[in-house]
């Protein structure tokens, strides 16, 4: 779990890890070393205060360039909110988060339908739905038309909002890079934990980090 | 010497934030039909030779300032 200047997210991520059975281990952004770790978590929060685009800067920090080796070697990296904007600029996910279409910061329970029979959605049956919490300003994947059409025939739209919520390309929620072991999207698994707070769907996601 | 890179939205691309300020200013009763809100980035970079502040300005523009899914810049030197 990899904490940057302004990630929030951290500690509920850290806590969705220990809920579903896992050991996280705190990383810090300006290290370059990953600790041996067997899976990649890209906390939400508002890294470098989104100057210039949301995730531009943090893409550069330092243990970028690691998190980039360990997933072109196939580890398993899952970057929720700010992490997916930073995966996106990274280059390590297709696309790239825009301001949310309605001009509103938007926090609130959403259904999700899921496109793809995936590990990372602990391979729930496609057309089935799961709920799990947004929260963000810039939210709205955007891609353009040329490859959206592959990129969908490559099976790497895992879950698509019920609901038009933020604008996103063919209301896309999540998605993966072509060799599937990275995952991105704008919802918060690890606030959908614990039943207290109406969900344990987010458990799947973040499951996935340590069953893979 | 002085670069500054003008980054402006791409045509075609959603863009609220020229969307919020051209509801404003309609609301203020001027004329104005459509806005597209960019950024300006005045560069101070260490070199005499403008040839190579314009080549650092747009490698920098296009690595960095802009996003090209999104995004389209200018450089101009001096």
């Amino acid at each position: 779990m990899i904490t940057f200047l302004g990630s929030l997210d951290d500690r509920d991520a850290m806590r969705a890890v220990g809920v579903v059975g896992g050991e996280a281990v705190s990383l810090w952004h300006g290290s370059t070393d990953l600790q041996s770790v067997d899976a990649i978590l890209l906390p939400g929060g508002f890294s470098y205060g989104d100057h210039l685009r949301c995730g531009a800067l943090a893409r550069f920090s330092p243990i970028m360039g690691a998190v980039a080796e360990f997933a072109a070697a196939g580890g398993p990296v899952l970057g929720i909110c700010n992490g997916f904007q930073i995966l996106c600029e990274a280059d390590l996910l297709p696309g790239v988060l825009t301001p949310n279409h309605g001009q509103r910061f938007i926090c609130r329970d959403v259904e999700l339908i899921v496109e793809q029979g995936s590990p990372w959605i602990g391979n729930r049956a496609v057309g089935t739905t799961i709920t799990v919490p947004v929260k963000h300003g810039d939210g709205a994947w955007f891609h353009p038309e040329d490859g959206l059409d592959e990129l969908e025939e490559n099976g790497q739209v895992l879950l698509r909002y019920a609901e038009d919520v933020n604008g996103a390309t063919r209301r896309v929620a999540c998605v993966t890079n072509a060799a599937g072991n990275v995952c991105g999207l704008m919802p918060h698994p690890e606030h959908a934990v614990d039943p207290i707070l109406g969900s344990i769907d987010g458990q799947l996601l973040v499951g996935r980090l340590i069953n893979s | 010497m002085r670069v500054t890179v003008l980054v402006r939205p791409k045509t075609g691309i959603r863009d609220p934030q020229g969307e919020a300020i051209g509801r404003s200013l309609g609301g203020l009763g001027y004329p104005v039909s459509a806005v597209s809100a960019g950024s300006i980035f005045d560069l101070e970079i260490d070199t005499d030779d403008p040839k190579e502040a314009e080549r650092l300005g747009a490698e920098m523009a296009a690595r960095v300032l802009s996003n090209d899914l999104i995004e389209g810049f200018e450089v101009s030197v001096g």
